[in-house]
């Protein structure tokens, strides 16, 4: 073997040695995350914390349970505006649209996706904030809606088309007419997919803070109905970590671990239904 | 009767004069259906030139002919299932029981005229729900079991599903897949049953299965079967039309379609010499 | 027999009475206009939020015009405000990021892509998915704990040591600033280089690798030299796309830049951010004009993600174009 041979191999060996350090890198950094939740908030997660609401400045004990609420609040709205026009918005694309209106909605769609998070925020602030002159849970709901709509509406529509044309026409040769299909047959058939579209959707959101700074804003105590400013799970991770008190940083990691944990959980269990097929067996 | 040179070819049924005498095929046949003068397009390309065709009541009529002859296209007009193709355009007119099929609602007709697919395709439920699924569309008279069980019986599936009949279809073999669809369509008691290729996704022995159920449906529905297969066509089907790049060159009685063709062009295909 | 012609019915009522089954007909015309609007809806929405931006942020345009852009003084007192120290503060961090999370994203992928065996390349890829699921706010979190207080007892003054002469190390460091910004944010966007980069480097035809060490190249040559090249459009791609959720990040940057508006060369500055600007100051605005500003950086964003989203997007179909093309020769 020449020289010359001896030294790519090295440096074959070597880059490509290089490249598994990098992918160890950075999959490490997920358990580096989670490992560090767990150690500084695994003690602080207990039942005070679910069920407190937040101590006066400064005061040590106390929970965060209006957040824990709060952030159930918001996320629940949210489903309720993005998730409808996202799933009637996709069974349009997959099932009605031609071609032209179509790309429109999907450039629309992709373009809401990529807007960030904050901006989405001011959106809301401009839309619900400024008409009713006061923070709300309806605001913060509104502009988390908005993130979830994309995400639903792509995934929606490409697991409708995936539902083979056999399986319409089959409906369709039996009498049924085109929304029949679409809710006996179509949705059936496509419902795994439909649901981890939600579901990661969801735990996009469950995560957001930015949009939330300006439109649910905070509140201390309990937040009665859907007008009122409310607190959330990643607002109060954010208040507690950047003020001075060792007490609220310890809280703060504590909701990062719950946060956090509540999000993979909902990722790992979506990718799982996911995996075990979405596409109608053939035999 | 001879086949002309033109491209039209109108064809009408005479009985037989050579067959052996039963007296099935010496009574006078109904036309359960008549394709008229029908030309068909896919956007600008025309696949179906000048068909004149009538289907005989509780009779088996096949297609036969070589790929891309427009037999899958002539059958799909007989149940309007080309309209969900968006630039097929049908001229002429297509009755059953002398009533326009054009002019009815398609969502009624289809329930008369019932198809069975190329590759089974039930649905994503069981196997009772897949042939309850035209009756709970539709309404039946008999109650919801009842009326499954006897389609299955129809289909010669009962005895082997009786005891699963809330297990998913998709748990079933191929072949009774297939005849779980052929159930599922006769559930809504259909006039007329559509078959595109039923057995070419099938192994030998379902498709004996298939053949033998094909030909004791008769007595139930009239049946026009689109196949690739001519021994096939000769084994189940009374009548035999034979399409050529989008006409019709030739359709009589199987016999004497198989035995004696009048068409250079049938012998040709007949005698394996293209296609 | 009269001929007639009948054409895809296009919703046109059907000669007949209006029984049961023609209502039902209507039926799929009615599902129709419902989806429709709920499709149309999101367009709607779309361009309702680049209208309300436009709008929300009239007086500073009118007021400052382009020069919005240039002008580096901040101050909400005096009324006077210019976008300069925040656009300088997301660009230097979010090129930054770049500079870290580019070669170790690529590196991860050529890894996963090329040399790991299919389960153990899923399977890493599955914990690189739940990395980019993190929120914005828990990797804020570690960089106010862990990220800050080790930049400023080692990594900084270890930079100052070795690299002080560089106007880019040099001035106090306390652990906040542009530098630790980027950091973090290159551990945000990791995980969506990896996973695009990856993709298209799954995609470029088997041939192309197989050509390359059948003439006697190394993995690492016929991967450098051969499919790297081939999927150069699709990974810039997947730059870009990371690049605009640098700049949309809000959380993290916030939590750790130390939220001043300075144009510095020096990296141990603190900064801010487009983003940061607006989550902390948005609440506090006094007066239209402050508001408004705040609301017209968010429009500058706004436009820059969209700019490189549009681009990365592109990028990303051409070579997926250029593969299919290609594995066909």
């Amino acid at each position: 073997m020449s020289n010359r041979l001896r030294w790519r191999k090295f440096v074959s060996h070597f880059m490509l040695t290089l490249t598994g350090i990098c992918t160890f890198v950075a999959v490490a950094v997920l358990f580096f995350i989670l490992g560090y939740l767990v150690y500084h908030g695994g003690t602080s997660v207990n039942w005070n914390f679910f069920t407190k609401l937040p101590a006066p400045v400064g005061e040590a004990g106390g929970g965060m349970a209006n957040a824990i609420v709060g952030s159930g609040k918001l996320l629940l709205l949210a489903c309720l505006f993005g998730v409808p026009i996202g799933f009637f918005g996709a069974i349009y694309l997959a099932e009605f649209s031609g071609g032209t209106i179509a790309f429109i909605v999907r450039y629309a769609a992709d373009l809401l996706n990529g807007v960030p998070s904050i901006v989405i925020g001011i959106f809301a602030y401009s839309l619900v904030v400024l008409p009713f002159k006061h923070f709300s849970t309806l605001a913060g709901g509104v502009a988390l809606g908005l993130m979830m709509i994309p995400i639903t509406l792509r995934s929606t529509e490409e697991f409708l088309r995936a539902v083979p044309k056999s399986l319409r026409e089959g409906a369709m040769a039996l009498g049924a007419s085109k929304w029949r299909t679409i809710a006996s047959v179509v949705v059936p058939a496509a419902y795994r997919g439909i649901l981890t579209a939600v579901l990661l959707a969801f735990a996009r959101v469950a995560g957001e803070t930015a949009p939330l700074l300006f439109t649910a804003f905070g509140n201390r105590f309990w937040s009665p109905g859907w007008t009122q400013p409310t607190s959330s799970l990643p607002v109060m991770i954010f208040t507690y970590a950047i003020a001075p008190y060792e007490d609220w940083h310890r809280q703060a990691w504590a909701a990062g671990l719950v946060l956090l944990g509540l999000i993979l959980v909902i990722n790992i269990v979506a990718r799982v239904i996911l995996s075990r097929g979405v596409a109608v067996p053939r035999t | 009767m001879h086949a002309s040179a033109r491209p039209a070819v109108s064809v009408k049924i005479t009985p037989p004069v050579t067959t052996p005498s039963s007296r099935e095929a010496q009574a006078p046949l109904v036309m359960r259906m008549t394709v008229d003068k029908v030309n068909f397009f896919y956007g600008p390309k025309q696949v179906l030139f000048d068909i004149d065709l009538n289907i005989a009541a509780s009779k088996v009529t096949s297609l036969i002919g070589p790929s891309g002859c427009g037999k899958s296209t002539l059958l799909r007009t007989l149940n309007r299932m080309h309209e969900t193709v968006r630039s097929s355009r049908l001229e002429g007119q297509i009755l059953i029981d002398n009533q326009n099929i054009l002019a009815e609602d398609v969502t009624a007709l289809r329930r008369r005229v019932g198809m069975v697919f190329q590759r089974p395709n039930p649905f994503p439920k069981s196997i009772f729900e897949n042939v309850a699924y035209g009756l709970r569309i539709n309404g039946t008279k008999l109650s919801m079991s009842d009326a499954v069980e006897k389609s299955l019986r129809h289909a010669a599936l009962w005895d082997e599903v009786k005891d699963q009949l809330h297990k998913s279809a998709y748990e079933l073999s191929g072949g009774q897949q297939q005849r779980l669809c052929i159930a599922r369509a006769l559930a809504v008691e259909p006039e007329v049953l559509l078959l595109d290729e039923p057995c070419s996704a099938l192994d030998p022995i379902s498709t004996a299965k298939i053949e033998e159920l094909l030909v004791q449906l008769r007595d139930l529905c009239t049946i026009v079967i689109v196949t690739h297969n001519m021994q096939q066509a000769a084994r189940v089907s009374d009548f035999t039309a034979f399409l050529l790049t989008g006409q019709l060159i030739e359709f009589s009685p199987t016999p004497q379609l198989f035995t004696t063709p009048s068409d250079a062009r049938t012998e040709a295909y007949i005698t394996g010499r293209f296609g | 027999m009269a001929t007639t012609t009948s054409t895809v019915p296009s919703g046109s009522p059907i000669a007949g009475s209006r029984s049961f089954i023609t209502r039902l007909r209507d039926g799929d015309e009615i599902a129709r206009l419902i989806t429709f609007l709920f499709a149309g809806s999101v367009v709607f929405v779309t361009l309702l939020l680049v209208y309300e931006l436009w709008q929300g942020s009239f007086l500073p345009r009118h007021k400052f015009g382009f020069a919005f852009l240039v002008t580096s003084v901040w101050d909400p007192i005096f009324d006077k405000f210019g976008a300069l120290p925040f656009i300088y503060g997301t660009v230097v961090t979010s090129l930054l990021a770049l500079l870290i999370a580019v070669p170790l994203g690529i590196g991860a992928a050529i890894f996963l892509a090329e040399l790991a065996p299919a389960r153990v390349s899923d399977t890493l890829q599955f914990f690189i998915d739940l990395l980019a699921a993190v929120p914005s706010v828990i990797y804020g979190l570690l960089g106010v704990f862990i990220v800050i207080p080790i930049m400023r007892q080692y990594v900084e003054p270890a930079l100052k040591d070795s690299l002080g002469f560089l106007p880019f190390f040099q001035g106090p460091a306390y652990g906040i600033g542009f530098l630790t910004a980027g950091i973090v944010l290159a551990i945000m966007v990791i995980p969506y280089i990896i996973s695009v980069s990856r993709e298209v480097l799954l995609s470029v035809p088997r041939d192309q690798r197989e050509a390359a060490l059948a003439l006697g190249a190394t993995r690492w040559e016929s991967t450098w030299k051969v499919v790297l090249p081939f999927a150069r459009t699709g990974i810039m791609g997947s730059i870009f796309l990371a690049l605009a959720r640098a700049l949309g990040e809000t959380m993290a940057v916030t939590m750790v830049i130390g939220n001043t508006p300075t144009i510095s060369a020096s990296l141990f500055s603190p900064g801010y951010s487009i983003a940061a600007v607006i989550a902390n100051e948005f609440t506090e605005a006094t007066g239209d004009l402050y508001l408004q500003s705040l609301i017209e950086l968010g429009l500058v964003l706004f436009l820059l993600t969209f700019l490189l989203n549009g681009f990365a997007r592109l990028l990303i179909v051409l070579t997926s174009q250029r593969g299919s093309g290609m594995g066909q020769a």
